[in-house]
């Protein structure tokens, strides 16, 4: 017989109270990141280079906007998932782990949204 | 409350290093250090959308001998993290689980790693 409440197995959110959400989000962003990084990367390298005023009007497009900001926002997710387990593994102090994850929180959304308004100004500007 | 003198697990300096091990560290070590490239790709982009001249001293860093050791070092990571990645998408369907798959999948991360990086380096000028 099991001990556990029937609306608890239903739920099925565990002791965590947040179910697999985490884990899925992960997966769900790496999937995600496979096209979109390699396309970033392809990008960088083949099309634009170094130049300002190439990167500029590549970024002036469209598809290319669209595209980036996808792959920024799935890149700052994922990344904020993967450091978030690290920190939960490795640091013991309790105090110093909520610590380290409010502050890679915070990290990441400054990150992720200065590097999104930066997409935004350049591609609203063409 | 008193603390009980339960029995340890082996602790890891023991346990003889693996293929397996040290890649699944090294996807850990790929990820944490992309978390920090992508603080790098956001100044980048700040840059870009400030102005010319912030745009060009910004990538004078990547073209100096200790950028282009950083920037060789995050194409590296990033090809890891992707073909190890995905190895872990497979496992996560439950496909690749035998002992023999993991290490050839193990040694085709590695290929695939190494290969890509010389050809984005190369292709991208970077050296």
């Amino acid at each position: 017989m099991s001990m556990r409440n029937p609306l608890a197995k239903v739920r099925g959110l565990g002791s965590a109270k947040e179910g697999v959400h985490h884990w899925w989000a992960q997966r769900l962003t790496a999937v995600a990141l496979v096209p979109l990084s390699l396309w970033f990367i392809y990008s960088l390298v083949a099309v634009t280079g170094a130049e300002y005023a190439i990167v500029i009007t590549w970024l002036g497009q469209p598809i290319n906007a669209v595209l980036t900001l996808l792959f920024l926002f799935s890149l700052y997710y994922h990344a904020a998932l993967g450091v978030q387990v690290v920190i939960e593994d490795y640091i013991d102090s309790e105090w110093q782990k909520i610590a380290c994850l409010i502050l890679v929180k915070f990290l990441v959304w400054l990150a992720g949204l200065s590097a999104a308004i930066a997409v935004l100004k350049i591609y609203l500007g063409k | 409350m008193e603390q009980v003198k339960r029995p340890l697990s082996p602790h890891l300096q023991i346990y003889k290093p693996q293929l397996t091990s040290i890649l699944s560290i090294t996807h850990r070590a790929t990820g944490v250090f992309l978390s920090l490239g992508s603080l790098f790709l956001t100044s980048w982009l700040v840059g870009l959308a400030t102005s010319e001249e912030a745009f060009t001293s910004l990538q004078q860093y990547g073209s100096a001998w200790y950028g282009k050791i950083i920037l060789v070092g995050f194409v590296f990571s990033f090809y890891f993290h992707l073909g190890n990645g995905i190895r872990h998408l497979f496992w996560d369907v439950g496909l690749g689980l035998e002992i023999s798959t993991t290490y050839k999948s193990g040694y085709a991360v590695i290929a695939f790693s190494i290969i890509l990086t010389v050809v984005t380096v190369v292709m991208g000028g970077v050296l």
